[in-house]
């Protein structure tokens, strides 16, 4: 007995934690369950334990969340898939609990043990179990149901299937809307698992009656359903019933229906098939992109390119490409920072001539876009950009664009142009780089903010990186050299940053003898800042630098900052010294 | 809905309950003043919040003869009528007085507003707000239990106590909130370290607690003072107004908030009006009317477009266009609107009157009631005095048949559609009313007058220009500003005060 107790003990610890008043506490018992129900054995796992925990579900969110979790992996601790069944007493409590992140993981444990429960045991466990969720007094119980339903279908005996169908039919005119909304959002699930003729009846028609829902948060989510059942419909059916639907939801009163549909019709035109696509789906889109609400041209917008490919060249130049000339010069710059950032890839589809022709004239207006974000998203894509028109047609109109961003008002701006300078330097080539943008990346050095300088001693890291080191040492290094005199001690620093970063890409010969002798002086400079981060730079270079250099030219620099009257340097300069040491050591 | 269906049989209004009554002669507690009442939508719950931050749940009690006496139900009538009674069910602490650092403002902790969330399952769900920060509130109920009898119990080992004794480990945790069990929960914890030993408990159910807990903070979405949450009838958004902007929520996200109405002018210098008021349809989710400071109604329909600014219906009375003065434009500005629960009406009040407009007439209310309009005369004192700006509330029963609102001397206005003005009552909100069945409210010696109006929010400067005209018929510094109608019963509740007094009919 004794020798029992004493195994027991920490599981009486962990179950006592429980209960504690500390919800981390809570937290990090429910999440050794699994050691816990080990240790009781899977009898007492399933008579003392699981009852517990079902009464337990008053709790913190965290702590239900976990339990939640927890419980998906725990049919081994019941004994094995027969006993499954027992889980679903604490997870059914949890069905109804208030916050809708514990109540989609409930959801998903319980479909996770139902896929694994024996037929038998799903009848008669799961589905009474679902059927009191949907009729629950509390609608957080039914919105749960909903998304039950298709774990249980396929094992339920034709009348059960019947009256399953009629309970969700009636879940879908839930008086509250919650209800109405999870039970479509699942419906697509649901109806996978349907035999096709109630799919084409019942289904199809409680999803008509969703359609015609009089909350628009119900409808634009039925607007998924659309692309979910198209998708398990015959051609020919979805032609007959979901086209009418989606052509309805394209002119919906609710501009929010008509955004989720601007986001799903390229999906939709899959399912429905080209002919229709072209008859009905087309004029329907076009529609969209010259909505009257700019967030619905915005989401039609972005799928500019995506909806060409599915068509061929004749019908979106004939549709599409006039559209898009509009929302060029669209009056909500987000309607074209949208159209920017995806244009580019119509090119492939409308091919060369029709690109050069139309899409070109577009692009280079967008281009010269009043709104930086607009020219930031042209910029980005430049790589496609390059492959359609070339580089010499693009310099032209390019660099404009480049230097006008570069010298931004806005600072954000001003990073991203330099974050898409390596992008353009490969793109470019050397020779049109160092004509044009050299001067920009070495001017960023000195910029006013602190984020720009920073992003611009990187930005020299990754171009010599591109350009390698011959180029790196021509064109780099000497205005490096130039500049680490500015006056400014702050632009100083930016400097040292630069050499740590340079170093490594430069390989040692060159940190040797060019970068080495700025730090070295840097370290005399007479601002303490900058002497100690010129013991940080000489620690970054240890490892790069031969060993003789480092004992006869950083050791005795590192030495006579170790006794600086700045408490930091000497602190750097100490830890310098300390990693030569060790360098020393380990060879 | 039928607008004329109880309104021919005369309403016999009755006093029903008082909570925070004052004694006679305490003072006022500027802390204890009632800003914000609410019933939630079944009528079972109605929430009131306070000038120091506190919103207090009160619960209808079903079973009234247990919580009276004999004596008490005699007080109130001879027949115990089945009107709804409510007893307080719990309060807590829901704003706490800020700091912005950045813009040297104090933030009140005062409750502007409170709205009722539908309740997903046992707990209660409240939306709060002051000035600049709202918050959703769940109230949970749960019984209290208390150990009757312990006996050891050999059979059962050591961890199965532990597993037995669970539920009201918890408890003692709440006890301690409310203080109210102190005793047994010095006994609990005795036990329940008895309990490890291997005794089994006897529990027994005392009652109920409720315990609050803050689910969610929406802030720093608001540049200027909130006045109004409204929750939408999709049961996952809600709005909040400032002076100038409306901000759409989802209850679900506190960090990300959708701006759909900004009426701020590029230059302040052009602003012509200001929000008073919003609130969604009580039906349609789409629907959302908003109040102006000139008068106007306006109806939005956010199905039209993301920006809400424009294309709005305006409800506006164009007969209110004829003489002006001075103060037109002021005593026009709408404090409050509400819509009817058939959602086809719109009740809005302004500084002298309540409209009842329909939605689908714009040009003009199909209803004005009077509500003082002896205070005509005296517009200009009331200006000098800030009283002109007083913001009072009104409301609509839930048959849409009739209006309620506030006025000076605690005085309780309701009307009622159809018979004309026949069906006004008068309500003094004190605790023995004498009420007044028409229009005349007689002047009432004022009750030591210099002393009374000190105790208001108004500047001591005031008090001159108050004392020299001792014949303004009601006294300013006790008005009733909030009040609510039960959605189901004909049961009005509202604040005189730190005072929370219940009428039905």
């Amino acid at each position: 007995m004794a020798a029992l107790d004493e195994t027991l003990y920490p599981i009486a610890v962990l179950i006592d934690e429980l209960k504690n008043e500390d919800m981390q506490l809570r937290l990090n018992s429910i999440r050794r369950l699994s050691t816990i129900a080990r240790a009781l054995g899977e009898e007492r796992t399933r008579k003392e334990l699981i009852p517990f925990l079902s009464e337990n579900n008053d709790d913190d969110d965290e702590v239900l969340l976990a339990l939640a979790e927890e419980m998906e992996a725990f049919i081994p601790y019941v004994g094995g898939v027969e006993h499954a069944h027992v889980l679903l007493m604490p997870l059914e409590a949890l069905c109804s609990v208030e916050e809708t992140s514990v109540r989609d993981k409930v959801v998903e444990s319980l479909c996770r043990i139902g896929s694994q429960m024996r037929e038998m045991d799903l009848v008669n466990w799961f589905i009474p179990m679902v059927k009191r969720l949907a009729a629950g007094e509390w609608f957080t119980a039914r919105i749960s149901a909903c998304g039950l339903f298709h774990i249980i279908y396929s094992s339920a005996p034709e009348m059960l299937k019947m009256e399953l169908r009629s309970i969700y039919n009636q879940l879908c005119q839930d008086h509250m809307p919650m209800v109405r909304r999870s039970a479509v959002s699942n419906l697509g699930k649901f109806a996978a698992k349907v035999e096709y003729a109630h799919l084409k009846d019942d289904v199809m028609s409680i999803f008509k009656g969703v359609t015609q829902d009089d909350q628009d948060s119900v409808r634009l989510l039925a607007v998924e359903g659309c692309a979910a059942l198209g998708k398990l419909l015959e051609p020919q059916d979805c032609v007959e019933r979901i086209l009418p639907i989606i052509v309805n939801f394209s002119q919906d009163k609710s501009w929010r229906v008509r955004y989720m549909v601007a986001n799903q019709l390229y999906e939709l035109c899959e399912a429905v098939g080209p002919e229709p696509t072209r008859t009905d789906l087309v004029p329907a889109y076009v529609r969209l992109l010259r909505d009257n609400e700019a967030e619905v041209r915005i989401a039609a917008a972005g799928k500019v390119t995506k909806f060409c490919h599915i068509l061929d060249a004749q019908l979106a130049i004939e549709h599409i490409l006039p559209c898009v000339k509009e929302l060029s010069s669209d009056s909500s710059q987000h309607v074209r920072s949208a159209l920017a950032s995806v244009i580019m890839g119509m090119a492939p589809v409308l091919g060369k001539d029709a690109t050069i022709e139309q899409l070109l004239p577009i692009f280079l207006s967008l281009l010269k876009d009043e709104f930086p974000d607009v020219r930031l998203n042209i910029i980005s894509k430049l790589d496609e950009v390059n492959q359609v028109i070339g580089i010499d047609l693009l310099s032209q109109s390019l660099l404009p664009a480049i230097v006008e961003l570069a010298e931004d008002r806005h600072w954000r701006v001003r990073l991203a142009i330099i974050e898409y300078i390596p992008l353009l330097a490969s793109q470019l080539g050397v020779r049109f780089f160092d004509d044009k943008l050299g001067a920009l990346c070495m001017q960023w050095l000195q910029d006013k903010v602190y984020s720009i300088r920073d992003a611009a001693a990187n930005n020299l890291k990754r171009l010599a990186e591109e350009f390698g080191p011959d180029w790196a040492m021509q064109h780099i290094i000497p205005q490096i050299l130039e500049m680490s005199n500015n006056p400014h001690y702050l632009y100083r620093m930016t400097i040292l940053h630069a050499i740590s970063l340079l170093a490594p890409v430069m390989g040692s010969e060159i940190a040797c003898s060019k970068l080495l002798p700025l730090v070295i002086n840097a370290s005399k400079d007479r601002v303490p800042n900058i002497k100690f981060n010129a013991a940080k730079v000489m620690q970054s270079l240890i490892p790069i630098l031969d060993q003789s250099v480092v004992e006869k030219t950083i050791r005795p620099c590192l030495v006579e900052l170790g006794e600086d009257p700045d408490v930091d340097v000497r602190y750097f300069a100490n830890q310098a010294i300390l990693s030569i040491d060790r360098v020393m050591m380990s060879s | 809905m039928s607008l004329h269906s109880s309104s021919r049989a005369p309403i016999d209004w009755r006093f029903s309950q008082v909570f925070g009554e004052r004694a006679p002669g305490e003072e006022l507690q500027d802390a204890d003043i009632i800003s914000a009442i609410e019933f939630d939508k079944r009528g079972d719950h109605l929430a009131v919040g306070d000038r120091s931050g506190r919103v207090v749940i009160f619960k209808r009690s079903y079973a009234s003869n247990e919580l009276y006496s004999q004596s008490q139900l005699e007080q109130l009538d001879s027949t115990p009528t089945l009107h709804p009674e409510y007893r307080y069910m719990t309060e807590f602490q829901s704003h706490e007085p800020e700091f912005d650092y950045l813009r040297s403002l104090e933030i009140e902790e005062k409750i502007n507003s409170v709205r009722w969330c539908a309740a997903p399952n046992g707990a209660l769900f409240i939306l709060s707000t002051n000035d600049k920060t709202i918050k959703l509130w769940k109230v949970k109920e749960r019984k209290l239990k208390k150990v009757n009898a312990l006996c050891p119990d050999p059979h059962v080992s050591s961890e199965n106590a532990l597993l037995a004794e669970r539920s009201f480990v918890s408890e003692t945790e709440e006890t301690s909130i409310t203080n109210g069990y102190q005793a047994e929960s010095g006994e609990k914890v005795a036990n329940q370290s008895l309990s490890s030993q291997g005794y089994s408990l006897e529990i027994a159910n005392i009652g109920y607690d409720a315990r609050s807990s803050c689910q969610r903070t929406y802030a720093h979405a608001h540049d200027f003072n909130i006045h109004s949450i409204s929750t939408n009838s999709d049961g996952e958004t809600f709005i909040s107004a400032d002076d100038l902007r409306i901000n759409l929520w989802n209850l679900q996200i506190s960090n990300q908030c959708f701006n759909i109405v900004d009426i701020k002018p590029a230059n302040m210098e052009d602003l012509t009006e200001v929000i008073t008021s919003a609130e969604f349809h009580p039906v349609h989710c789409n629907m959302l009317a908003y109040s102006s400071s000139r008068g106007f109604i306006y109806l939005v329909d956010m199905r039209q477009s993301a920006l809400c600014d424009h294309n709005a219906r305006i409800l506006q009375d164009d007969d209110s266009h004829g003489f002006k003065s001075f103060f037109t434009e002021i005593i026009a500005s709408i404090s409050d609107i509400k819509f009817a629960a058939d959602g086809l009406h719109i009740l809005s009040r302004d500084y002298l009157s309540l409209k009842l407009w329909d939605l689908r007439n714009e040009s003009k209310p199909i209803k004005v009631y009077k509500i003082h309009e002896h205070l005509r005369a005296k517009l200009p004192e009331l200006y000098n005095n800030d009283a002109i700006f007083d913001k009072f509330d009104c409301c609509v029963s839930g048959d849409g048949s009739h209006f309620a609102t506030g006025s000076y001397s605690n005085l309780l206005r309701v009307f009622s559609d159809g018979s004309g003005s026949k069906e006004v009552f008068t309500i003094e909100a004190s605790k023995n009313p004498n009420r007044k069945s028409l229009l005349t409210a007689a002047p009432r010696a004022r009750r030591t007058s210099l002393s009374n109006l000190a105790r208001g929010f108004y500047r001591q400067v005031h008090e001159n220009s108050f004392s020299g005209s001792n014949d303004t018929s009601c006294d300013l510094s006790s008005k009733l500003l909030h009040l609510a109608w039960h959605p189901t019963a004909n049961m009005i509740a509202c604040a005189a005060g730190n005072s929370l007094f219940m009428y039905y009919a």
